[in-house]
């Protein structure tokens, strides 16, 4: 996308006449808004984005925001998205997905999509729960949750996104809390910015059927030490005293707490994005005290569009057919006289 | 054929039905193509029939092994690969078993006697040798030791593997046919020199076997005469051999040039409906973007999402994959986004026969679909004319704003007749329904007054932003919406949309008999079979029987109705248990329809058909 001749908007150009429906308190509001306000901050006109949702409480997003969209069918976003994208390069897409919606009915197509690494962006609502069918255990769901469709407890043991993730080659990987709109605007900007497939993944609370269920790392009066907020370059640090840190003892993460036992910051990881290698990347989006927010994984790599586009101004360049005629009266013809 | 000639003199014959039939490994499907393609440069009208399994390489000498490959030549019109075989050329004793039955009595068979072993004539469940047990008395058998003659040809080809030294035998075979049938054998040289550009020593290999195939025919006594074929009666033009599947393609290419539209393709390989996808990833020079999804299913919400973002979108399939596929079609009939999706039918259900033919998919196509959800159905009959209802296809699902299904079936996709080049320019135009800006009070379902067709506002039109999903839409401004009776009025538009299609293809024009006694009815890729067991009936003087072949199935032609009724009878024939023949029951209350029906993977049969036609008008 051009930033020249890209117009001026506020959050109220991007907000669509239609009437919210989502349950009170709701951390999809503060999605939407934090997507909202993001929006005109991204240098992109408001007709070149499009938002593509499968089906879910979270994919009836693309009615509410004032772009193009398509609410479409259970799981099926990312194929959709990779036609809209590999059509028109110059758009700004995004996916719109849960965790029913992209890891359990369109799991595949979310696993083929991270591999090829079209220039798109992929926000998931991760709620550990079905919302819209009335609160049945998903594929994140914890082993022994109880749920309509579990009520003795859930047997089946949960993805961890990231790992999925990190699995099929995602290039970005964020991860944010639901109740942080700021970061998550920023954090939404950032995904835009960067080039590939950018993952999001938001701990979204759905206050119906499974309240809470982030509580613990995201609640303000404990995010900070339940959180570590990872930023490219800087040192592992988190904490209400901004006093733990990270580093890496042996094949594990440890947390330290700087000052005991002779560590200073200058022991703690730094933090690199960046870095091809995803295992560390991996290891840190599998920790669960503190679990890692923030942009986990930023590794810039070919899109797929760039090498589509390469491929066919090369074809292009050597070929004889310019015309279709070209190649329909080329090679094996004959007269009938 | 008699064997009674003695002179070099080619004895002149009409037509000829050739098979070649080997291991899957024994490169059938290249002799045949070969014989084809030269044949139709000397000027014949051919039609083929290549016969495989599914198994790449079959147990060698297996009986279900068996790769074939019928081609039928003519100085006459030629619409079906024919019934019975007037040459058989078996590479091994299950080729021989698996096909004797469709030898004509009295006619010829070249047999590889190397081959005939007792290894593989245990294979092929041979009790005892049929080339010394009198079997096949009945038949003039040349017996022919072609892989020790190809062998002692390239012992002095430098460079050559064993491998490559046993599997030219087919062009020893070829070679032999060649010189019966009084053709040159420079053509399938020149093919050698392109495909072996870096091996010469495949290129030296292959026309020495060739060659020794052809003049070891000219001094084998038993091949007292040769035969030729002259060349057919056809429309003036520049003509080229084609399978459906690359018409197909090209019909595709026609029409994104014609609209101005880029083509975009999302497809998962599937037999036999593949050679589509690898065809049109060839034409990246044409700005195609051909996109081999993870499944069917991506197969077609890729091409939707190119549709949605202005491209000329379309999904290629076979019947199970359009059983994946049914949610996403009838997500772009709910959106009403132009898409095609082609659906190269096999034999059902399930997996079915994979590379066998069959017209079972019909019902599917109009129907399976969850809820009401109509879209437009059309077939293509011919190898060459899928390059016309591809074309037709594009040009309807742009112009109504609607899905289309384009069905074809392995008979028609991997046959291949020639084809008098339509060049771009002389197809018709392609409009679309993209709008560039919005008008006062525009709304994304605001609708053309004559199709129906609501306009196409795509991603990048400022000004044009909208919502479109699976949900039941608000009749004028596409938001969601439950209101009871907007659902009905929306169910009913959708329906009437495709239904004035019927306003925009032309009549159903009967061939033969234009009314009277018997009414031939067919759809698809049947045609070749229905006009020549027709035509073949007129010409014995049966001159009050008719063919109806229908392309466009739904909706159908507005004279359906009328052309039925100047027919005492009507007699629907389908490769599967007569689901047009109930389509048309629905549609036209008080007519009997007859049927006639099969469903052994295979086209109908010249002489099936006459006599069913006979017994009805006796």
């Amino acid at each position: 996308m051009e930033n020249s001749g890209v117009k001026k908007y506020t959050f109220k150009d991007f907000t669509s006449d239609q009437e919210v429906r989502w349950c009170p308190g709701c951390d999809d509001y503060v999605i939407l808004r934090a997507m909202q306000k993001a929006l005109p901050e991204m240098g992109v006109n408001k007709e070149d984005v499009v938002f593509i949702s499968g089906i879910g409480c979270s994919s009836r997003f693309p009615y509410y925001i004032d772009s193009y969209g398509m609410h479409s069918i259970h799981g099926r976003a990312p194929g959709i998205a990779s036609g809209v994208k590999l059509a028109n390069p110059d758009l700004s897409v995004w996916i719109i997905t849960g965790d029913g919606d992209a890891l359990a009915i369109g799991g595949n197509h979310f696993i083929h999509l991270l591999r090829r690494n079209l220039d798109l962006n992929i926000i998931l609502f991760n709620n550990e729960i079905y919302g819209l069918t009335k609160g049945q255990f998903s594929p994140t769901s914890l082993v022994g949750q109880k749920t309509k469709s579990s009520p003795y407890g859930n047997t089946q043991p949960p993805f961890q996104p990231v790992e999925l993730a990190m699995g099929a080659q995602a290039r970005f990987f964020a991860r944010i809390g639901g109740n942080t709109p700021k970061e998550m605007t920023q954090m939404f900007i950032d995904a835009e910015k960067f080039k590939g497939t950018s993952l999001i993944e938001v701990l979204q609370n759905c206050v119906i059927f499974n309240d809470g269920c982030f509580t613990k790392y995201t609640d303000k009066s404990v995010r900070q030490d339940m959180q570590l907020v990872v930023e490219h370059g800087k040192p592992m640090i988190f904490g209400k005293e901004r006093n733990k840190g990270i580093i890496l003892n042996g094949l594990k993460l440890e947390v330290v707490t700087i000052g005991e036992n002779g560590i200073t910051e200058a022991d703690l990881l730094v933090h690199d994005a960046k870095e091809q290698d995803p295992t560390l990347h991996q290891m840190l989006g599998r920790m669960q005290d503190p679990i890692v927010t923030g942009i986990i994984r930023a590794f810039e790599d070919v899109t797929l569009e760039e090498r589509e586009d390469a491929l066919t101004a090369e074809v292009k360049a050597k070929s004889k057919f310019k015309k279709v005629d070209d190649l329909l009266f080329a090679g094996e013809t004959y007269q009938v006289d | 054929m008699s064997t009674t000639k003695t002179n070099k003199q080619p004895e002149i014959l009409q037509a000829v039905v050739i098979r070649f039939v080997g291991d899957s490994g024994d490169g059938m499907q290249l002799t045949g193509t070969q014989f084809t393609d030269t044949s139709a440069m000397f000027g014949n009208d051919v039609a083929t029939f290549p016969n495989y399994p599914s198994e790449i390489r079959a147990p060698k000498g297996s009986l279900y092994g068996v790769s074939g490959f019928q081609v039928h030549i003519g100085s006459v019109e030629i619409s079906t690969p024919g019934d019975s075989v007037d040459l058989l050329v078996a590479m091994n004793p299950a080729g021989l078993k698996t096909n004797l039955a469709s030898v004509k009595p009295g006619h010829t068979i070249i047999v590889d006697t190397d081959s005939f072993t007792k290894k593989n004539l245990g294979k092929a469940l041979y009790e005892s040798n049929p080339l010394e047990d009198g079997s096949l008395d009945n038949y003039r058998v040349i017996e022919v030791a072609m892989t020790s003659l190809t062998k002692e040809t390239l012992k002095d080809v430098v460079g050559l593997e064993n491998k490559s030294i046993t599997r030219s035998k087919n062009m020893f075979a070829l070679g032999m046919v060649y010189w019966m049938y009084d053709r040159s054998i420079e053509h399938t040289i020149d093919f050698f020199k392109k495909k072996f550009k870096t091996k010469p020593q495949l290129i030296e290999a292959n026309t020495k076997v060739l060659n020794a195939g052809f003049y070891f025919s000219e001094t084998l006594e038993l091949i007292p005469n040769t035969y030729t074929i002259s060349p057919a009666k056809m429309p003036k033009g520049t003509y080229r051999i084609v399978m459906g599947n690359t018409a197909t393609a090209w019909g595709f290419l026609a029409a994104a040039e014609k609209s101005g539209l880029e083509l975009f393709l999302g497809s998962y390989p599937i037999t036999p409906a593949t050679d589509i996808l690898h065809e049109l990833v060839k034409h990246k020079h044409f700005g195609v973007k051909a996109f081999q999804a993870e499944d069917e299913i991506a197969g077609i919400t890729s091409s939707i999402g190119a549709a949605f973002a202005g491209d000329l979108a379309i999904t290629t399939t076979s019947g199970p994959g359009l059983a994946l596929k049914g949610e996403a079609l009838g997500l772009a009939m709910m959106i009403e986004l132009p898409l095609v999706v082609v659906n190269v039918q096999r034999g059902g259900p399930s997996t079915g026969l994979p590379t066998k033919t069959e017209q079972s998919d019909l019902l599917q196509a109009m129907y399976g679909r969850n809820g009401e959800s109509p879209v437009i159905v059309i077939a293509a009959s011919t190898p060459a004319n899928c390059f016309d209802y591809a074309f037709m296809a594009s040009k309807l699902a742009l112009e109504h704003m609607t899905p289309v299904i384009l069905l074809t079936d392995g008979y028609i996709a991997n046959g291949s007749a020639p084809w008098k080049i339509k060049s771009v320019s002389e197809m018709p135009e392609i409009s679309n329904c993209k709008i560039k800006e919005a008008t006062e009070n525009w709304h994304p379902y605001d609708r053309d007054e004559d199709t129906f067709a609501r306009n196409w506002a795509i991603p990048g039109s400022e000004g044009l932003e909208h919502r479109v999903g699976g949900l039941e839409k608000d009749r004028v401004t596409g938001n969601v919406s439950y209101v009871p009776d907007n659902h009905e009025y929306m169910t009913k538009i959708r329906s009437e949309k495709v239904k004035r299609v019927a306003n925009y293809i032309p009549d159903i024009e009967p061939e033969f008999a234009t009314e009277g006694d018997l009414l031939v009815i067919g759809w698809g890729g049947t045609y070749g079979s229905l006009y020549s067991a027709v035509k073949e009936m007129n010409e014995e003087g049966y001159d009050k029987i008719g063919l109806a072949h229908f392309n466009y199935i739904n909706p159908l032609p507005k004279n359906t109705e009328e052309l039925i009724k100047r027919y005492k009878k009507v007699i629907v024939c389908e490769l599967n248990s007569g689901q047009f023949a109930n389509v048309l029951r629905m549609n036209f209350s008080g007519i009997e329809f007859l049927q006639h029906n099969k469903i052994q993977g295979l086209p109908f049969g010249n002489t099936e058909l006459i006599e069913k036609f006979k017994q009805y008008l006796s």
